[in-house]
């Protein structure tokens, strides 16, 4: 497994056995409090880079959440509609939402690291 | 601006928001977690922001009958109500509550959002020399839940059971005098403490009180979902000068039988629109503003949506025709897609 990438709409990708795993930051769930709710793409859909691919709501606020590469949806978190909560709870690990087969790994370097990423969070706080 | 408390909020690590120019907190531990807090045990709130007003004089009982559609003149000294005050289109200018301190003495609280225009408005439909702006001098705080009164009574010396709803009394924390009402924005028992400004103290005081039910502060976010699920109103937000008592579930605070400003309007117009309660079938969570459709066609809008941390459902307000009936199957629109909802009672949430 590698290293998380970052978007600056603060979804965070892995690439572990040849699939991308997303998920959202711990800055955006801290930042949306309390998700209670998750709309989830169908499996075998196809998203480019940047599209909207699910819906996160919070008590505060909905938000989009942007396919961080571009390819097909294999497999969902179907357990985040009973637990959003795990959103909250643990963002890089139960919180995962998606599993994208990339259709070009090459996006990937468009993306921040973790470092850029802690950078650019400490501009925005 | 800031209330006596910022301080505290600081220090229990608060999110803090601007809410009508004022720096107040959002949230604590969660929205979730103190929402379940205030249901299960007590949880204390910062309602400083809230306007106090104090009504002087002989006249005074005369002029706030004039000003609020409910009935005062059945108030004893030490009790209060919830009423409207009307436009004399019917509008609602504000929510409020009136309190009788004395025959010759009103406290009435308005929304924080509606601070000068009341005022205003109190004073051009009265004497203006009788009307004095308390909200500095007196601090306000909320406690509210199940254990707010165990809590509460560990701090004061006088018997919190003689309190009534909406009653009023006065006695003193920590030396300091302070008046306690049995009111609240909740759905749970509660009160709430009118206090001396100058002693922010009161607050850790009250936290070291509820230490034992795991007392918790609480922010706007779940004072928002709190009295949404007891399907109480928010200015601003589902009434406002546009909409009047008899189309938001207020019809029980008009008093058609004495006079008041707005009442000639009240009776000649008819309700336009109603408000109702609605669910949502998914999870998706409805925002103020969202279209409302009925058989395909957009005839209402969301007025307060959110998640009932106690029903796990999305849940709100909308106003609708004046036909509109319970359990009728309605559709909200939430990001361009449009999620089966069904009309129900604005009372979500009743405490056993």
């Amino acid at each position: 497994m590698q290293d998380p990438r970052f978007t600056k709409e603060h979804e965070w990708v892995m690439i572990s056995d040849g699939l991308a795993i997303v998920g959202i930051s711990d800055f955006a769930q801290e930042h949306l409090g309390d998700i209670v709710s998750i709309e989830l793409p169908k499996t075998g859909s196809t998203f480019k880079q940047n599209q909207v691919m699910a819906i996160v709501d919070s008590i505060k606020a909905s938000s989009d959440i942007y396919c961080p590469l571009s390819g097909q949806v294999e497999k969902i978190n179907e357990e985040l509609q009973e637990h959003p909560e795990w959103i909250n709870q643990s963002p890089y690990d139960k919180g995962w939402m998606v599993k994208i087969k990339p259709s070009n790994e090459g996006e990937l370097e468009s993306l921040m690291t973790k470092a850029q990423y802690d950078e650019f969070v400490g501009q925005i706080k | 601006m800031q209330t006596p408390f910022y301080e505290n909020h600081r220090a229990s690590n608060a999110k803090i928001v601007d809410f009508h120019g004022w720096d107040m907190p959002l949230e604590y531990s969660g929205i979730i977690d103190e929402h379940k807090t205030v249901r299960n045990s007590v949880g204390l709130f910062d309602v400083s922001h809230m306007g106090r007003f104090v009504m002087k004089g002989s006249k005074s009982s005369e002029y706030v009958q004039n000003l609020v559609t409910n009935d005062i003149s059945k108030l004893n000294d030490n009790q209060g109500l919830y009423s409207p005050m009307c436009n004399h289109d019917g509008g609602i200018v504000d929510d409020v509550i009136v309190f009788r301190i004395s025959k010759e003495e009103f406290l009435v609280v308005v929304n924080a959002s509606n601070r000068e225009k009341d005022f205003r408005w109190m004073v051009q439909n009265s004497e203006p020399t009788g009307v004095v702006d308390k909200s500095e001098e007196i601090s306000l705080l909320a406690l509210q839940g199940p254990q707010a009164h165990t809590t509460l009574k560990k701090i004061v010396d006088i018997d919190l059971g003689q309190i009534k709803p909406f009653g009023i009394q006065q006695t003193t924390i920590l030396g300091s005098k302070c008046m306690i009402s049995r009111t609240g924005y909740t759905g749970e028992d509660g009160f709430e403490i009118f206090c001396d400004s100058t002693k922010p103290e009161i607050w850790n005081k009250i936290i070291d009180a509820g230490a034992e039910f795991n007392i918790k502060p609480i922010g706007l976010g779940a004072r928002d979902t709190l009295r949404l699920e007891a399907g109480l109103m928010l200015y601003g937000n589902d009434i406002d000068e546009q909409t009047t008592p008899f189309e938001a579930p207020l019809k029980w605070t008009v008093k058609l039988e004495k006079d008041f400003i707005g009442k000639k309007a009240l009776l000649e117009k008819k309700p336009e629109k109603k408000l109702i309660g609605f669910e949502v079938k998914e999870k998706r969570i409805a925002r103020h503003g969202n279209a409302v459709l009925r058989d395909g066609i957009k005839c209402g809008h969301v007025t307060s949506g959110s998640f009932s941390p106690t029903l796990k459902k999305s849940i709100g307000f909308c106003y609708l025709p004046t036909d509109v009936v319970a359990d009728q199957s309605i559709e909200i629109e939430i990001g361009g897609k449009t999620y089966e909802s069904k009309v129900c009672s604005t009372r979500f949430y009743k405490r056993n």
